[in-house]
C-alpha cells in the first residue's frame, strides 16, 4: 500500500472529472429523451423508429465512438467533449425506450380525469403525466448512470483523463494497487450515485409512500393539522 | 465525405482480406472470443437464475450482486487481471464473462419469477414433480425473457471485445488500437462497421434461435420484443 497515500491528489482530481463525465451526459440525455419519448409514445410510426434506432445505437462500441467523434465534431481526440457526446448517445439509447414505456404506463383514465377537471394539455403534462411517469423513467436513468460510470473509464485508452487513467497507467507501470483503487472507487461512485437517485425518486414520488401520505390526506380531509 | 470513402477503400482493399491479421481472421477471432465468453456466461448465469427464480431464495442477493457487477469497469478488470495473471486469453475472457453474467442472470431470474403462480399450481395439481414444473412449465415460459437477456449480453460482449486488443490480443479491436496509434481513421471506421455488422448478425441469429426454441403455446405472446 504505497501508491494510494502518495497519489491522493491525483485520485481526487480524476474522481472529479470522472463524475463530471458520467453525470453530465445523463442530464443532457434526459433533456433530449423525454420530449422524444413523449412524442413517440402512442405514435404508430415514430415509436418503432425511435425504439429500434435506440437499440441500434447501443451496438456501437464505446471505444469506437470516442475515436470517431473527434473526426465528426472536429474536436481534439483527447478532448473531454468526445466522451460527453458519446455517452449522451448511449444515455439516449437507454432512456428513449424507458421514457416511452414510462409515458405509456400512465393510466389514460387519470389523464382523462385531469382534462375533465379543466387542465390544459401543458398543465396536464407537467402536473400529472410527467410526475406519474417518474418511477419507470427513474429505473432507466439509474441503469444509464451506472453504465456511464463504468464506461467513462474506456476514454482512458485514447487519452481522456478519468478514473480509467489509473487502469492504463497501472498496467503500463505494473502497479496492481493503482488499478484496484480505480476499480473500487468506480464501484463506490456507482453505488453512491445510484442511492442518490433512489432517494431522489422517493422524494419525487412522495404520493407512493402509503403510510405517511395517507395519514396526511386523511388529516387534511377531516380538517386536522397535517 | 472523404472519411467514408477512405473507410470504403480500406474495406474493399484486397490486401486487407488475405493473410494473417486480415479481416476474415480478425472477425473469426472476434467471434471466437465472444462465443467462448457467451458460452461460459450462459453456463454460469442460466442455471443460477433458474435456481433462484424457482426456489425464490436468494433473489435479493442475486439482484444486488448483479447490480454491483454491472458497475465494475471492464477496462479495470481487464488490466487488473492481465497484470495479476499475465498475458494470454484468460484475463480478457474472464473480464468479459463478468460483463455478460449480470444481464443473463437477472433476465433468467425475472423470467422464472414472473411465471403466473396459478400456472405453477395447476401444473402441481396435475401431478407434476418440482423438476417437471421447472422443465415443462417455468423454463418454456421464462425463455423469451431469458433470451432477451442473452441477446443484450451478446451485444455488449461483441462491442466490448474490442477492448481486448488493448492488451495485445486479436479481434476487430486490433484495427482500432493499431489505427489509433497511427491516426488511421479509415481503418478505425472500417473496424467500427465490421463490429456493428457482427453485432447485428449475432442478434439476428439469436432472434432466430429464440423463435426456434420457443414453445408453440407462447409463440404469439407479446413478451417477445
Amino acid at each position: 500500500m504505497t501508491w494510494l497515500p502518495e497519489n491522493l491528489d491525483l485520485l481526487l482530481r480524476l474522481t472529479g472529472t470522472h463524475l463530471f463525465q458520467s453525470v453530465l451526459p445523463v442530464v443532457l440525455g434526459l433533456l433530449i429523451s423525454v420530449p422524444l419519448a413523449r412524442m413517440a409514445s402512442g405514435s404508430r410510426w415514430l415509436r418503432p423508429v425511435t425504439i429500434n434506432g435506440a437499440a441500434l445505437l447501443y451496438t456501437i462500441p464505446s471505444l469506437t465512438l470516442f475515436v470517431v467523434l473527434p473526426v465528426i465534431l472536429g474536436t481534439r481526440i483527447t478532448s473531454i467533449t468526445n466522451v460527453i457526446v458519446a455517452l449522451t448517445v448511449y444515455v439516449i439509447a437507454i432512456l428513449v425506450r424507458s421514457c416511452t414505456d414510462a409515458f405509456e404506463s400512465v393510466d389514460p383514465a387519470v389523464l382523462q380525469a385531469a382534462t375533465a377537471m379543466g387542465y390544459t394539455r401543458t398543465q396536464r403534462f407537467w402536473a400529472v403525466e410527467l410526475p406519474l411517469a417518474v418511477p419507470v423513467m427513474l429505473a432507466g436513468v439509474r441503469t444509464a448512470l451506472v453504465a456511464n460510470i463504468s464506461m467513462v473509464s474506456v476514454g482512458a485508452v485514447i487519452g481522456v483523463q478519468s478514473l480509467g487513467t489509473l487502469f492504463t497507467d497501472g498496467l503500463r507501470r505494473s502497479i496492481a494497487e493503482e488499478i484496484l483503487v480505480g476499480v473500487v472507487v468506480t464501484v463506490v461512485l456507482a453505488v453512491l450515485l445510484d442511492q442518490v437517485l433512489r432517494l431522489a425518486g422517493l422524494f419525487l414520488t412522495r404520493w407512493q409512500r402509503p403510510g405517511r401520505v395517507d395519514t396526511r390526506t386523511r388529516l387534511a380531509a377531516t380538517g386536522g393539522a397535517a | 465525405m472523404n472519411l467514408l470513402s477512405g473507410m470504403w477503400q480500406w474495406l474493399t482493399d484486397p490486401t486487407n482480406w488475405t493473410g494473417t491479421g486480415a479481416i476474415p481472421a480478425r472477425m473469426l477471432e472476434h467471434v471466437a472470443y465472444s462465443g467462448v465468453v457467451m458460452l461460459v456466461a450462459v453456463l454460469v448465469a442460466v442455471p443460477l437464475g433458474l435456481l433462484v427464480g424457482h426456489t425464490g431464495r436468494g433473489a435479493g442477493v442475486v439482484i444486488g450482486v448483479s447490480g454491483a457487477l454491472r458497475a465494475l469497469p471492464t477496462l479495470g478488470l481487464l488490466t487488473l487481471f492481465s497484470l495479476l495473471m499475465g498475458l494470454g486469453l484468460v484475463p480478457p475472457l474472464l473480464a468479459l464473462v463478468i460483463l455478460a453474467v449480470p444481464p443473463i442472470l437477472t433476465a433468467t431470474y425475472a423470467g422464472v419469477a414472473e411465471v403466473d403462480p396459478a400456472v405453477k399450481d395447476a401444473a402441481k395439481a396435475q401431478g407434476m414433480t418440482p423438476g417437471q414444473v421447472l422443465g415443462h412449465v417455468e423454463v418454456p415460459l421464462a425463455l423469451p425473457v431469458a433470451m432477451g437477456g442473452i441477446r443484450n449480453a451478446a451485444l455488449q460482449v461483441i462491442a466490448t471485445a474490442t477492448v481486448a486488443a488493448y492488451i495485445n490480443l486479436g479481434g476487430l479491436g486490433r484495427y482500432l488500437i493499431d489505427g489509433l496509434a497511427v491516426r488511421d481513421y479509415s481503418r478505425m471506421l472500417g473496424s467500427v462497421l465490421l463490429v456493428a455488422v457482427l453485432a447485428l448478425a449475432a442478434d439476428a441469429v439469436l432472434a432466430a434461435l429464440q423463435r426456434a426454441v420457443s414453445s408453440p403455446g407462447i409463440r404469439t405472446s407479446p413478451t417477445e420484443k
